[in-house]
């Protein structure tokens, strides 16, 4: 049996409240399938199921709050046989999969049909006057999900296309559908950020280091590239900044690490990337695998992830295992940044604003596009020689864009 | 396609990316990624919902052209030949 436990989605979640469950005593699940909907302080995150078997049991009631590592649910993995005679005792002892039946009346129709729907979808039909009988179900025995409702929401409003037809009106449906992403209080993420990096900086002792970095080559290189590319595909500095620090950590792996007691080098490179809210607080999605991807594969990473962070739509696996994280100024701001570490991860890059500067090369000094890139190690785990290896590899990186 | 109607897209696009700010009230020379506070990723999504409602191409030499409104009209009614 495998014990699925809530999980932790960051140094800076504590607990999470179960909204809805997306599966039911007997469902088959395969890795990545949403098992529920869980409100944490970075908002409302579809659950992801990591192991491939049939749910056993639900531990868990909707609406419940439990710490991180409580168990939610019992998955009996593939193959492993149990007697037939178990499984409905699950079923009946618990029976927490809350899709009720209720009685719906379609404007037409005189007579009552009963429809399944979860409290959580129909309460967010009911708050937008949706008819929610004409919605074709996906979740279990057909039952209308979260998913469904938002869908039917988002077809309704539907993004005009034609030109010049925006209304006041449009504006407001809009802002409707985004209401439906459940927003956490700035006050719940402050609360979370201050955590986590009290926390680091109470235990983690920082060094701190910072190279200059000429962005000459690069720039060419993404003027030259984008100049190939439709609009919709043209690529940010952030995205070859993301690349070159991966292809970094695979020269200088101790930075991919976790600190538990012991340096733990990571196999996979899954960086976490600060995205900032307008509203304040910050989300940090993680890419994974970013050193087996290409500029272009991050980039379109970028367009997925950043608006989905931003209305605060993204599922559990996208928010975890992370093993080292990038915070990326963007232009016109501070030169450099020096970030707080977080834990159990031992490394913070910090992207500066890349702007003009007198540079001294091969003895001759010359206006240069110039980036300011940090590094914020924890000293526990590595040390500043480790930390300059890694600046210098990126240097090296940014220097060769077109084999990155 | 008349001004007004290409100023009302721009006004919208803007009002996507910075739901929080009231785009009507830019001053006519005031710089919009600073006075809407719009990053690097919001100003290519802006010249992309641009590119795509007014169905031009914008290169991206041409960003600069996008700092003010009175910049951004100037060159977006000379695309559409306004």
């Amino acid at each position: 049996m495998i014990e699925f436990k809530m999980p932790s989605l960051g140094a800076d979640m504590e607990d999470g409240t179960l909204v809805e469950w997306r599966k039911k005593p007997g469902d088959q699940v395969k890795r990545g399938d949403i098992l529920a909907d869980v409100d944490t302080q970075k908002g409302l995150i579809e659950i992801e199921v990591f192991d491939e078997g049939v749910i056993d049991t639900l531990l868990l009631e909707e609406g419940v709050k439990v710490p991180v590592g409580t168990i939610m649910a019992i998955i009996r993995p593939l193959g492993e046989v149990t007697e037939e005679k178990d499984i409905p005792s699950a079923i009946s002892s618990e029976e927490p999969e809350k899709s009720e039946e209720v009685p719906a009346k379609t404007s037409e129709e005189k007579e009552e049909r009963r429809v399944k729907i979860t409290p959580l979808a129909k309460r967010i039909a009911l708050e937008n006057n949706l008819d929610y009988s004409v919605i074709n179900g996906t979740g279990p025995e057909g039952a209308i999900v979260k998913k469904d409702v938002e869908k039917a929401l988002a077809e309704a409003v539907g993004p005009s296309k034609e030109m010049g037809g925006f209304t006041e009106k449009a504006d407001e449906a809009i802002v409707e559908v985004k209401k439906e992403h459940k927003t956490p209080p700035i006050k719940a993420i402050r609360t979370a950020v201050a955590a986590a990096m009290s926390k680091s900086n109470r235990e983690i002792p920082h060094y701190y280091l910072e190279k200059k970095i000429d962005m000459t080559r690069a720039l060419e290189w993404l003027t030259e590239t984008n100049s190939g590319l439709p609009v919709q595909k043209r690529i940010l500095p952030a995205a070859l900044f993301i690349k070159s620090v991966a292809s970094s950590l695979v020269d200088v792996p101790e930075l991919n690490a976790e600190w538990e007691d012991e340096l733990v080098i990571k196999n996979e490179i899954n960086i976490g990337f600060v995205v900032s809210l307008r509203s304040g607080g910050i989300v940090v999605p993680s890419l994974k695998n970013a050193d087996l991807k290409s500029v272009g594969e991050i980039m379109e990473w970028l367009n997925d992830i950043i608006p989905r962070s931003r209305s605060f739509n993204l599922r559990s696996s996208e928010l975890s295992g992370s093993t080292v994280t990038i915070t990326n100024l963007g232009e016109g701001g501070a030169d450099k940044v020096f970030g707080i570490v977080y834990p159990p991860q031992v490394a913070i890059i910090g992207l500066g604003s890349v702007a003009e500067e007198p540079f001294a090369k091969k003895g001759m000094v010359g206006i240069h596009p110039m980036l300011y890139v940090t590094l914020s190690g924890d000293h526990r785990a590595t040390d500043g020689l480790v930390g300059s290896r890694f600046l210098a590899a990126m240097d090296k990186h940014l220097q060769n864009p077109q084999a990155l | 396609m008349q001004e007004e109607e290409i100023k009302s897209i721009v006004l919208h696009s803007l009002k996507q990316i910075a739901p929080d700010t009231k785009p009507e009230q830019l001053g006519w020379e005031e710089n919009m990624r600073e006075a809407l506070n719009i990053d690097s990723f919001d100003a290519l999504q802006f010249i992309v919902a641009l590119s795509e409602k007014l169905d031009i191409d914008i290169p991206e030499k041409d960003y600069g052209h996008t700092a003010t409104m009175k910049s951004l009209m100037a060159y977006l009614k000379k695309k559409k030949q306004v």
